[in-house]
C-alpha cells in the first residue's frame, strides 16, 4: 500500500526537455509533473520514445550534451530545485541522495575497472571512507544483492559476471551511499525472465526495508503491476494518466491506458482469438499534432480531441488526460467489450508432419586459453538431444531463456548452421546433411523471421529492392516489371502500401519494418518460416499487430510456424503445441493450453511464476517464489538432470539420471523422473 | 601470461622464417648483383675473370640452393655474415645505425606521446569548440607536412634564429648526453610531429567515442568528479586503439626514415638501407629486413602486452 500523505520526495512540475537535432527540434518531454514519496514505488510506464527516459535522465541532470535541455519546469528535490544547482552541487547529490540503476547491465559497468573500485568509488567521494571502510561496506553491500563470495568477487571484473549478476551490482553502486531515491530505468528488459523476478524482488525489498523511493521506468505491464504502487502513463512526451496501480490497471480512463491493457497478450485470462491491438503508429515529436496526441489512433476521438487536454483529476487521485475521461467515470462512454471470444480449441492434427526433428545435436567447440602452441578445446552442448515434430498448418512455440538452444535450433532447420548429429526431415526428406546444392529447392519452402527489424534489413537497399531479391535470385517472376508487381502485392498483403516500395529501412518504424522482414520471408511462397523472436524488439502495441498478421497470414496461406521466443504469454498466445527448453535440452512439451494450465515440470512451473501478469490485484497477492540461482554455464552443465542445480525437487538421484522425455499423458511429454 | 609470452615468442619463429625465405629469393630474383655494381659501376673496365673471382669469393657462384642453406644456417647460428661491400661484419655495419635510429624512434615517440594524448583528450572533450578547431588544423598540418621539410624550416629556423646548427657527428648518449640530445631532438622533432598528429586523432576520436558509452553516464550517475570520469573511466578505455597506433608507428621508424636523416646528416639504418640496396648488398639487405622484421613483431607483442595490461578481459581472457 502507498504510504500516505507524507510530504513528496522529489516533485517534477511542468518538465519539458527539448532536443536540438539536425532535423529540428524534438519536444521529447511535455509538461510532465509527477511527485514520489520515500518508500513509494512509482512507475513510469510507455512505449519507447514517449519520453519516460529522458524525463528521468533530466531528474539526474545527465541528459547527452548539448543537444538535450531543459526548457521549463522544475525538479524539487527535498525542497531543493535541482536545475537551479551548479555542477558540483548536483554532483554531490548524484549517488549520495538519488542514483540510478540503467538498463543494460552489459554495457553500463566499466570494463576495464574492478567491481571493487567501481563499488567503492562512490563511498570514498561522498563518505570519505577509507580503504578498510570502504572495503567492508562493499562487502556487506554484495551480501546485500546476493551475490556469494563478495571478497573474492570484488577484486574481479565485469567480464567474469553474468547479466544478471552484473545487474546486482549494479544496484549495489546505486544503493552504496544509502540514497533517498532511486531511478531504475528498464532494470531487467535485458534479463532472463527468472532472473529479471529475482532482481525485482531484490530491489522491492530493499526499497521497503531503507525505506527508499523507487522510481522504476519500463515498458512491461506485468513488472509494474506486481512492483509499483503509483503508475503515470506517458504518451508521446505527456502524462496521459496518473494513478495508483489499483486504478490505472482496473479503470483506466484513458484510451491509450485502456489499449495497452488490452494489447498485452496474458498469461492469466484465457487465450483470445485475436489480440486487441492500437492501430497506427505514435506522432512524431519533431512535429506533434495539435490536441490530444493520441487522437488519431483514438476509437473515442470527437470533436472536442482538437484541443489540448489537460490532466485532470477526475477520481480521487487519478489523473487523465481525456478530455473525455468524465464519461469513462460516469459509464456513459465505455470501451466495447472486450472481443475475447475464446479461441477454438485446437483440433489435435494427425496429418502427416510436416517438420520432424531427431535426436538433434549442435555442439560447438571452444578454444581455451592452452600453453605452448597448444590450444585447449571444449565443448558447448548448445543443443543436445533434442526431437519433436510440426504438422501442417500448426505453430509450435519454443521457450526457454536465453542460451536454452531455442535459436540454434531455429539456424539449423533453416541450415544456417550444420547439425553435429540427428535428423531434421521436412516432408520425409532429410535436410540435416544435404549438401548446400541439393537444398536449394527446399530452401525456397523454408522461410525465416528474425528478431531485429533495425539490423537485418540492409540500409542501403530500398524496400523493393529487399523483397525483390529472392524473387529474382531464385527466378520465381520473370522479369522485373512482374517483380515489381509482385512486391507490391506483398506490401499490401502484410498491411503496408505499394509506394513504401521506394522507401529505405531507415525511414520505417520499427513495426513497419518487421512487415518487411515478413514480405521478405513471404515472397518465396514458403510453407514453413522459422519466426526467432519476431516480435521482442517491439512495443507492446506493436507487437500485437504483428502477432495477428502472422496467425491471419498462417490462415490464409497455409503456413506453418516455429515460434521461437522468451516471453511466455506471446507463445502462448500464438502457438498450437509449446517445447520448453533449458540448457540443449528439452524439458517440457505440450498442447499449449494444457502446458500453460497444468504444467508439469518443476521449469515450467517455475517460468510460469516468475512471469508477472500485468494486474496488481494478482500480483501483490502473490507470494515471491522467485527461482534460485543462475543459469549454469553451457560450457560445463551440470551432470545428470541440467536443472537440478535450481530444481525445488530436486535429489541425489537427479544428479545421476539423465532423464528422458517421456509421454505422461497424450501428448504431453516432460523429462523430470519427479513426475 | 608468462605462458602466453613464451607462446608469443615462439610464433615469432615461423614468421621470421617465412620473411628469411621471402627476402632470399626476391633479391635473387632481381637481375644483377654486387660484383657488377662494385667493379663497373664506375665504368671501370674490368676483365671477366676478375668479375668471376670476385662472384667466387663473395659465394655468388654457388649454386641458388647452396647459399639458401647457408642463408638459414647463418641465421639458425646467429651468424650473419659480413657486408659484400665494406667485408666488414654485418653486424657491425648495422649495429652502429641501430643505436641512433632506435633512439630517434624512441625520443619521437616520448614526443608524440606526451603532445598527442592532452591534445587528443582536450579537442575530445572541448569538441566542436575553438579550442578544437584549433587541434584538429594543427594535426592535419602534421599528417601533411613531410617529416624531411619539416626538418630543414627546422635546421634554417635555428640557423636564421640562433645562428647555431646541431653537432653533425654522432656522440652516443653515454659518452656525452648534451651532445648527444642536442643533436638528435631536432630529428625526433621533426618526425615526432607527424606521429603525434596520427595519435592525437586517434585519441581524439575514440575518446568522443568512449564518453558515449553507458558507463561513463554510470560513473556520472554515482556523482565522480568529472575530472575523473575523464581520467579513470574514460582514459583506460580509449587509449587502447592509441596504443596500436603507436606501436605501428614506432616500428615503422626503424628504417623509414631514409629522407629525414638524410636532412640532419644522420648515419642511421635508413640511409644504410638505401645503400644497401642500391648496390646490392645481398647480406645486408637479407640482414636488416630481418631486423626490421624483428622489431615489427616485438612492437606488436609489447602492444599485446601493455593491451592485457590495461583490458582485464585480455588478460583473464573471456567473452
Amino acid at each position: 500500500m502507498p504510504p500516505t500523505s507524507s510530504a513528496p520526495l522529489l516533485s517534477v512540475e511542468d518538465l519539458h526537455v527539448h532536443f536540438v537535432t539536425s532535423r529540428g527540434v524534438v519536444r521529447a518531454v511535455e509538461g510532465v509533473s509527477y511527485e514520489v514519496r520515500p518508500g513509494e514505488v512509482l512507475a513510469i510506464v510507455g512505449e519507447s520514445g514517449c519520453g519516460k527516459s529522458v524525463s528521468s535522465l533530466a531528474v539526474m541532470r545527465l541528459l547527452a550534451k548539448p543537444a538535450g535541455r531543459v526548457v521549463h519546469g522544475r525538479i524539487m528535490f527535498e525542497g531543493v530545485n535541482l536545475l537551479e544547482l551548479s555542477d558540483e552541487e548536483m554532483r554531490e547529490r548524484r549517488g549520495r541522495d538519488i542514483s540510478m540503476i540503467f538498463q543494460e547491465p552489459m554495457t553500463s559497468l566499466n570494463p576495464v575497472l574492478s567491481i571493487g573500485q567501481q563499488l567503492m568509488e562512490p563511498l570514498f567521494i561522498h563518505l570519505k571512507m577509507t580503504d578498510v571502510q570502504a572495503r567492508e561496506r562493499a562487502v556487506d553491500l554484495l551480501k546485500m544483492v546476493g551475490i556469494t563470495d563478495p571478497e573474492r568477487r570484488l577484486d574481479q571484473y565485469p567480464h567474469q559476471f553474468s547479466g544478471g549478476m552484473r545487474q546486482r551490482v549494479m544496484i549495489a553502486i546505486g544503493l552504496a551511499c544509502n540514497p533517498k531515491l532511486i531511478i531504475a530505468d528498464e532494470p531487467t528488459t535485458a534479463l532472463d525472465v527468472t532472473i529479471q523476478a529475482q532482481i525485482l524482488e531484490l530491489m522491492k525489498e530493499l526499497s521497503r526495508k531503507l525505506n527508499i523511493a523507487l522510481i522504476v521506468i519500463t515498458h512491461n505491464l506485468g513488472v509494474v503491476a506486481r512492483y509499483a504502487d503509483r503508475v503515470n502513463v506517458m504518451y508521446a512526451a505527456r502524462v496521459v494518466e496518473q494513478g495508483t496501480a489499483d486504478d490505472v490497471f482496473h479503470r483506466p480512463r484513458h484510451p491509450y491506458a485502456m489499449g495497452l491493457m488490452r494489447s498485452v497478450p496474458r498469461l492469466d485470462r484465457p487465450r483470445g482469438e485475436k489480440l486487441e491491438t492500437i492501430e497506427g503508429l505514435p506522432p512524431n515529436l519533431l512535429d506533434p499534432p495539435k490536441g490530444c496526441r493520441f487522437a488519431a489512433r483514438c476509437a473515442f476521438k470527437a470533436d472536442i480531441c482538437e484541443q489540448d487536454p489537460p490532466l485532470d483529476e477526475v477520481e480521487a487521485g487519478h489523473f487523465s488526460a481525456c478530455l473525455r475521461a468524465k464519461e469513462f467515470v460516469a459509464g456513459t462512454l465505455a470501451p466495447a467489450p472486450a472481443k475475447r471470444i475464446e479461441a477454438a480449441a485446437r483440433a489435435g492434427k494427425d496429418a502427416a508432419p510436416l517438420l520432424s526433428v531427431r535426436g538433434l545435436k549442435k555442439f560447438f567447440t571452444v578454444a581455451r586459453k592452452g600453453g605452448l602452441l597448444s590450444t585447449q578445446t571444449s565443448e558447448v552442448r548448445a543443443v543436445n538431444d533434442v526431437s519433436f515434430d510440426i504438422a501442417p498448418g500448426e505453430t509450435l512455440g519454443l521457450v526457454g531463456e536465453s542460451g536454452c538452444g531455442k535459436t540454434t535450433i531455429g539456424r539449423m532447420v533453416l541450415r544456417l548452421d550444420n547439425p553435429t548429429a540427428g535428423e531434421i526431415r521436412f516432408k520425409g526428406e532429410d535436410i540435416a546433411h544435404k549438401s548446400l546444392n541439393d537444398l536449394r529447392a527446399i530452401r525456397r519452402k523454408i522461410q525465416a523471421i528474425f528478431q531485429d527489424p533495425f539490423s537485418s534489413l540492409n540500409p542501403r537497399m530500398t524496400i523493393g529492392q529487399i523483397i525483390a531479391e529472392p524473387l529474382t535470385v531464385y527466378k520465381i517472376v520473370p522479369d522485373a516489371k512482374a517483380a515489381a508487381e509482385r512486391v507490391a502485392e506483398l506490401l499490401e498483403l502484410v498491411g503496408l502500401f505499394p509506394y513504401m516500395a521506394e522507401r529505405y529501412p531507415h525511414e520505417m518504424s520499427g513495426g513497419q519494418r518487421q512487415r518487411v522482414g515478413i514480405a521478405r520471408a513471404l515472397a518465396m511462397e514458403p510453407e514453413f518460416i522459422v519466426c526467432d523472436e519476431p516480435v521482442s524488439a517491439l512495443d507492446v502495441s506493436i507487437q500485437g499487430q504483428i502477432i495477428n498478421l502472422l496467425e491471419n497470414l498462417q490462415r490464409t496461406l497455409n503456413l506453418t510456424y516455429l515460434f521461437i521466443a522468451h516471453d511466455l504469454a506471446v507463445v502462448r498466445h500464438i502457438s498450437d503445441r509449446v517445447v520448453v527448453m533449458y540448457l540443449g535440452r528439452v524439458m517440457e512439451m505440450a498442447d499449449g493450453d494444457t502446458l500453460y494450465a497444468e504444467p508439469l515440470h518443476p521449469y515450467t512451473k517455475a517460468l510460469l511464476d516468475a512471469a508477472p501478469v500485468p494486474d496488481p490485484t494478482i500480483e501483490k497477492s502473490r507470494a515471491a517464489r522467485a527461482l534460485k540461482g543462475e543459469l549454469p554455464s553451457p560450457l560445463n552443465p551440470p551432470t545428470g538432470c541440467v536443472f537440478h542445480t535450481r530444481c525445488p525437487l530436486a535429489d541425489e538421484e537427479c544428479r545421476r539420471i539423465v532423464p528422458e522425455p517421456r509421454e505422461v499423458r497424450a501428448g504431453h511429454h516432460v523429462a523430470c523422473i519427479k513426475v | 601470461m608468462l605462458g602466453y609470452l613464451a607462446n608469443r615468442l615462439l610464433l615469432m619463429i615461423p614468421t621470421l622464417a617465412g620473411v628469411a625465405v621471402l627476402i632470399f629469393f626476391m633479391l635473387r630474383v632481381v637481375p644483377g648483383d654486387i660484383v657488377e655494381v662494385k667493379l663497373r659501376g664506375d665504368g671501370g673496365q674490368v676483365t671477366q675473370e676478375t668479375i668471376e673471382a670476385e662472384r667466387t669469393r663473395l659465394g655468388l657462384n654457388q649454386p641458388l640452393h647452396v647459399q639458401f642453406v647457408q642463408w638459414m644456417v647463418g641465421l639458425a647460428t646467429l651468424d650473419l655474415g659480413n657486408s659484400m661491400w665494406t667485408d666488414r661484419p654485418v653486424t657491425e655495419e648495422i649495429g652502429v645505425r641501430l643505436e641512433l635510429t632506435i633512439q630517434v624512434a624512441i625520443m619521437a615517440s616520448i614526443v608524440a606521446i606526451l603532445v598527442a594524448i592532452p591534445l587528443g583528450t582536450i579537442s575530445a572533450l572541448l569538441r566542436d569548440t575553438w579550442v578544437d578547431y584549433v587541434v584538429r588544423i594543427v594535426t592535419i598540418a602534421g599528417l601533411a607536412v613531410p617529416s624531411f621539410w619539416l626538418g630543414m624550416l627546422i635546421i634554417l629556423g635555428l640557423l636564421y634564429y640562433a645562428n647555431w646548427l646541431p653537432p653533425i657527428t654522432y656522440t652516443p648518449i653515454y659518452v656525452d648526453p648534451v651532445a648527444n640530445i642536442s643533436q638528435l631532438i631536432w630529428p625526433a622533432l621533426a618526425v615526432g610531429y607527424r606521429y603525434s598528429a596520427v595519435v592525437s586523432r586517434m585519441v581524439r576520436s575514440s575518446i568522443i567515442e568512449v564518453m558515449k558509452e553507458d558507463y561513463i553516464r554510470t560513473a556520472r550517475a554515482k556523482g565522480v568528479y568529472e575530472k575523473l570520469v575523464v581520467s579513470r573511466h574514460a582514459m583506460r578505455n580509449a587509449i587502447l586503439p592509441a596504443i596500436t597506433v603507436i606501436g605501428l608507428e614506432f616500428a615503422f621508424l626503424i628504417g623509414g626514415l631514409v629522407v629525414t636523416e638524410q636532412v640532419f646528416n644522420l648515419n642511421g639504418l635508413g640511409k644504410l638501407f638505401v645503400q644497401a640496396v642500391s648496390r646490392n648488398d645481398f647480406t645486408l639487405i637479407q640482414s636488416i629486413v630481418m631486423l626490421i622484421a624483428v622489431i615489427f613483431i616485438l612492437s606488436n607483442l609489447v602492444v599485446d602486452v601493455v593491451y592485457a595490461w590495461i583490458d582485464p578481459r585480455i588478460r583473464y581472457g573471456g567473452r
